[in-house]
Formats: structure tokens, C-alpha cells, sequence
């Protein structure tokens, strides 16, 4: 078999004292940063990115791969404990997690949330490694006008999944893309939209987006109200759940798990996505749902499944595709030129051991994080009793050093302060940043990919329909599309953003 | 005509000037055509759909539920500004000590509560570790003291 002898080099390589302990650094940093409300895997990958240029690129990538998911283990924790999400994607963990500690069952919901991850980090890693040598075949055979096609269906996703009002969210999707222009016109040259400014002329920092939408203008968004937080920190209780909680919970974990891996294969999809969507499924499939929202253990235990699924195959489209379906996965194609490799289907066949390697290390890092978190927990707790008024600065210094550091350049820092007040005013009016970055990521590539395809077909655009696989892209964006506007699932949706 | 969803009718205002705006600017690089598309010819196609859907968005805010915009936290937000922008003018002449300790200072005058002694040594300790974690063991080329005297 040859999926064997592939995890076989994979553990080889993952399993070197070097990468075990890249590894060990990047969980165990990831927790860190996913127990800390406010610093997230952008901003610390971010920071890392210059750095990794001095490792070998086998560890880089599972360093920082580890981070994004070890984030995924941390930012539950504080949404139990603190009923804050210590991570975007747990926003839906606070609902049923913390109301399990305020009941004193804080160490069963930690303790399941826990398991349920790890259980979808394997099953994550496995379909990776079945999934992802299939696909990287097919997307060799991908033509621009497919390429054009699929980050099409992405773009289409990620506003159909975004929250509140569908128009807005295109809206902010053809903005980013706009954004993702300005800079040198690789065909012609041409310096776009850069007003005289020299630093423009490379492109905006997705970066100096990122940090400044997300990180500074939450930074804003929190100050604005006085803090209360409650830790439960003296009753965590013990962590093992009992045998009623398996029961109860096993079912969530497969659903969790499986929607999560579905949905971070998706581009604009990921373990935020993911969590959310679980935790709808959950209370639809729940006999009894009366107990959602106070402190049912099926509320953690299928989100935290599913983000931590989500975390994980969304690296599929990455490493198959070479198109990144989040911020976080930009960063890793960022991590990949910084070391020379080009992200996409060719990775597989020619650097195998980097690939397999990258996926063994995700079970082991995994299996790291089951291990040493639920011991480890009372530190974490530790670090959440440091109020904000000490952690919001800290971060303003990690965001700006984050951005400093990429191009060593002051401008981005401060164009950053440009993009923190979008943000935040995109806050104030209800419109969503998340399809904004991805919008932004993919737009230079939409553009290359349309105008080469146009090229190939002599400016004929029913290209795009006679290709069989860029047409059933394109299919499935409308129909995407039509249920979403269609009236019935229209109040759904609303429904299942509601809480 | 009533504005009834404020929300949507400055959204929708944006959008639409972000729209016009870019395709105003693409008009000075050249157009191309569908077959050899040049510089102007992506940017120009989308910011005319951002019009558009920012026009719809606008002219639905006459119309439905009434939204306000929320009360914007003015201070705050200048405040925080105002540090990293400090901070990128800084960090070049004066270094990452110095620069840590102004953004520390300004944005922590931001936040509800403000002790001086609290924040200089919170300012402290995280030039500190800025210093040991990215200057010495990540290594990033940062000037720890000010360029003058080093």
C-alpha cells in the first residue's frame, strides 16, 4: 500500500528529535496564544514568519502548523473558564462550556473538549492523507480557467457563511479583492493604485490587514466596555468526564467531526465556520435540546470537534491546491516562499518528505496536546487571572512588532492604524472583516487566473462554462447562491445566527 | 425620504465610494482587452460591481427595519492609534526599548483604569522581553537603543 509506506516517511520524519521538538514549540505556543484572549495564530505566525527562514523547512512548517491548532486546544479553555473566547473559532464553546463550570462541571467540559479534539484531529489527519494525494492529481490537471473557477466557489462560500446581511458580505469580498491589487501589475508593470507611495508598490501586507482589522480594532471594540470577567479557577473539578458524558457526548464528537472536516476543505471555510455550524447541527439533532445554552455537554463537545477538524483539513487545499483558504493558511504559503517552495500540487511529489512529514506531526502534535494539556491546565488558568488593562498592551506590541518585522518597515505598521479604523468601522456597521481578508488573499491570483485563461480562450469567456470541471465549479457557486436567497433557508440562516 | 437603517446607509455609502474611487483611479492605466487585459481592466470591472451593490445597500436603508449606528468609542480608538503610530515612527531612531515604553504608556492610557506605576513596569517588563525573545533569541534586526548613541 502506498498510503503506508507514505505515513512511514511521514513518521520518519516527524519523529526526528528536531521536528518533536519544532513540534512540542509550536503546541505548546499555540495553547499559550489560544488561552490568551486577543493575540490569535495570525498575529503570532506572523511574528514567527521571519524566523523560520533559519530552519529547515520540514520544521518551519510543522512549527507553525502546530500553533494553529494547538490554538484550537487553548482558546476552549478560556471559553469555559472565563466565557471568553480565547480564540474566534470557541466563540460557540462559551455558550454550553462556561455554563458547565458555573455548574461546577468545569473539568468534564475541559476534559471532553479535549478528547473530542483529539479524536477529530486523527480522524482530520487520516483524510488528509487519503484525500490530499487524489486531489493534488486532479489539480494537476487544473487550467487557469479551473483555478478562476474555485476561487470563485471560495469567495461564494465565504459569503454565504459569513454572518448578518448576504449583500454586505459580497460587498466586503469585492472590496478585499480591490485592495489586493494595489501594488505592481505583474504583467504590465504598472504600479496600481499606490498614490506616489514607493512602499505601495509591493502590495499591501496581508499581514498589515489582518492585524489591523482583527487584532487592533477588537483591541478598540474591548476597551470600549469595562471588563468582567469571572474565572473559575478554584473548581475546575476532576477533568476525566464520566461514562454518562462518553454517552452523551460520542455522537457529537463524530458529527463534529466530520461537518468540520467537510467544511475547512472549503475555502473561506476553517475552523471558525466549523464550530459554528456544529453547534447549529447539534441542537437540530438533539432529542432533547432544552438544555442547549445551560451547559449541555454536547455544546462543547461538537464544536470543539469540528474546529479542531476544521483547523486541520483546511491545509488540504493549501497543500493540493496551492490556494490558501484563510488568513492563517496565506501565512503558511508566506512560510513555504520563504523557503523557496511554491505551494501547490507539485509539493506532494517532489518534496514528499516535507508533506508527509507536515501531516504525520499534526497526529503527533495532537497526541502532545491531549497529553500535556490536561496537566498543564492550572497554568493556563494562571495566566487567565491577568486582567486586560496588562494584556491589551502587550498585544498592540506583538501586533506591531508582527507587522514591523515582515519588510522591517515602520510604513506598515503605520498603514496598519488605517485598517484598524476600517475595521472597526466595519464592526460599527455590521459588516464582516472575515470575507474582506479572504477576498484580499485571493485577489491578485483571481486576476492572473482570469486574464491567462482569457488569453488561452481569445478573450472568449464561455471558457469558463466548456471546461467540465471549472463549469461544475461555477454550478455549484449559484446553486450556493440560489439556497441562500431563497426565502426558506434565508430565515434559517438567520435563525442559525442568531446565537 | 427617511434614512431608517443608518447602518446600511453609511455601509452602503462606503462601498460605493471605495467602488467609484477605484474605478476613477484606473482610468489613468490602460484598459486593454478581454483577450490581453491590461492594468485597468480587473479593477475597473470590480469596483463598478462595489458601486452597484454599495448603491443597493444604500437605497435598501430608506426602506425595512430601523438600525442606529452605534455610538463610536472615540477615545479609545484615537488613543490606540496614536501609540502604534508612535511606535512605527520610533522604532527606527530610537529603538525597540524606547518605542516599547511609549506604547505601552500611550495605548495603556486607552484603557478604564491607569496607574503610572503599574504601567512602567508593565512597560518594563515588556521591552524586556521584547529585547531577550526578538532581538536575541529570534534574532530580527531591531535597534534595541537609539541609533545616535549605538
Amino acid at each position: 500500500m502506498e498510503l503506508f509506506d507514505n505515513l512511514a516517511l511521514g513518521f520518519q520524519v516527524a519523529l526526528s528529535w528536531q521536528n518533536l521538538f519544532y513540534c512540542l514549540f509550536g503546541v505548546l505556543l499555540g495553547t499559550l496564544i489560544g488561552v490568551l484572549p486577543g493575540i490569535g495564530p495570525i498575529a503570532t505566525i506572523a511574528m514567527l514568519l521571519p524566523v523560520t527562514f533559519t530552519l529547515p523547512p520540514v520544521s518551519a512548517l510543522i512549527m507553525l502548523a502546530g500553533i494553529y491548532y494547538g490554538a484550537q486546544y487553548g482558546g476552549s479553555t478560556t471559553a469555559i473558564l472565563v466565557n471568553i473566547p480565547g480564540e474566534a473559532a470557541s466563540v460557540v464553546t462559551t455558550l454550553d462550556g462556561y455554563q458547565m463550570a458555573r455548574r461546577g462541571r468545569a473539568g468534564a467540559a475541559l476534559g471532553i473538549a479535549a478528547i473530542g479534539s483529539f479524536f477529530a484531529g486523527c480522524v482530520a489527519t487520516l483524510l488528509i492523507a487519503l484525500f490530499a494525494p487524489p486531489l493534488a492529481d486532479l489539480a494537476l490537471k487544473f487550467g487557469p480557467a479551473e483555478y478562476f473557477s474555485l476561487m470563485v466557489l471560495g469567495l461564494v462560500a465565504a459569503t454565504v457563511l459569513a454572518h448578518g446581511s448576504l449583500i454586505k458580505a459580497i460587498a466586503m469580498v469585492v472590496l478585499g479583492l480591490l485592495l489586493g491589487l494595489v501594488g505592481t501589475d505583474v504583467n504590465s508593470g504598472v504600479s496600481r493604485f499606490n498614490f506616489g507611495i514607493p512602499e505601495l508598490s509591493d502590495g499591501i501586507g496581508f499581514v498589515t490587514v489582518a492585524m489591523g482589522m482583527f487584532g487592533i480594532a477588537e483591541i478598540v471594540a474591548n476597551l470600549e466596555h469595562r471588563e468582567k470577567r469571572e474565572v473559575f479557577t478554584a473548581k475546575v473539578g476532576r477533568l476525566l468526564p464520566t461514562r454518562k458524558d462518553f454517552k452523551d457526548a460520542s455522537g457529537a464528537i463524530v458529527r463534529g467531526t466530520l461537518l468540520g472536516s467537510a467544511l475547512g476543505i472549503l475555502p473561506g471555510g476553517g475552523a471558525l465556520l466549523a464550530s459554528f455550524a456544529a453547534y447549529t447541527v447539534e441542537k437540530k439533532v438533539a432529542r432533547d435540546a432544552s438544555q442547549f445554552g445551560k451547559g449541555d455537554i454536547r455544546g462543547v463537545a461538537g464544536p470543539e470537534s469540528a474546529n479542531n477538524a476544521g483547523a486541520q483539513t483546511s491545509f488540504i487545499p493549501l497543500l493540493t491546491l496551492g490556494i490558501p483558504s484563510n488568513a492563517v493558511m496565506a501565512l503558511m504559503i508566506g512560510a513555504m516562499m520563504i523557503q523557496g517552495i511554491a505551494p501547490g500540487p507539485q509539493v506532494m511529489t517532489e518534496k514528499p518528505d516535507l508533506f508527509w512529514g507536515m501531516i504525520v506531526s499534526m497526529w503527533v502534535g495532537n497526541l502532545m496536546l491531549v497529553v500535556l494539556n490536561l496537566p498543564l491546565i492550572g497554568m493556563w488558568i494562571k495566566l487567565l487571572t491577568v486582567p486586560y488593562r496588562f494584556l491589551f498592551p502587550a498585544i498592540l506590541l506583538f501586533c506591531c512588532i508582527g507587522v514591523y518585522s515582515i519588510n522591517n518597515s515602520s510604513f506598515d505598521v503605520m498603514l496598519m492604524t488605517l485598517f484598524a479604523v476600517l475595521g472597526y468601522v466595519c464592526v460599527k456597521l455590521e459588516c464582516e472583516p472575515a470575507p474582506l481578508i479572504l477576498g484580499f488573499i485571493l485577489g491578485p491570483m483571481m486576476e492572473e487566473n482570469l486574464r491567462r485563461a482569457m488569453l488561452l480562450s481569445r478573450g472568449d469567456p464561455m471558457t469558463f462554462l466548456q471546461k467540465p470541471i471549472s463549469a461544475g465549479l461555477l454550478a455549484m457557486s449559484v446553486f450556493l447562491l440560489i439556497i441562500v436567497v431563497a426565502p426558506a433557508v434565508r430565515k434559517k440562516r438567520e435563525e442559525a445566527f442568531q446565537e | 425620504m427617511k434614512i431608517k437603517n443608518a447602518r446600511d446607509f453609511w455601509s452602503g455609502l462606503m462601498f460605493l465610494a471605495f467602488g467609484v474611487g477605484f474605478v476613477v483611479v484606473a482610468r489613468t492605466y490602460s484598459m486593454g482587452t478581454a483577450v490581453r487585459m491590461g492594468p485597468a481592466y480587473f479593477p475597473t470591472v470590480l469596483g463598478m460591481v462595489l458601486a452597484v451593490l454599495g448603491a443597493v445597500i444604500l437605497f435598501k436603508s430608506f426602506s425595512g427595519e430601523r438600525a442606529a449606528v452605534p455610538p463610536l468609542a472615540l477615545r479609545p480608538l484615537f488613543l490606540v492609534l496614536l501609540a502604534i503610530l508612535l511606535f512605527g515612527l520610533l522604532l527606527k531612531p530610537l529603538g525597540l526599548v524606547f518605542s516599547t515604553f511609549v506604547l505601552t504608556i500611550v495605548g495603556a492610557y486607552a484603557g478604564h483604569e491607569f496607574r503610572w506605576r503599574e504601567v512602567l513596569i508593565l512597560a518594563a517588563v515588556l521591552a524586556a522581553f521584547a529585547v531577550l525573545v526578538f532581538n536575541y533569541a529570534l534574532q530580527l534586526p531591531f535597534g534595541v537603543w537609539p541609533a545616535a548613541l549605538g
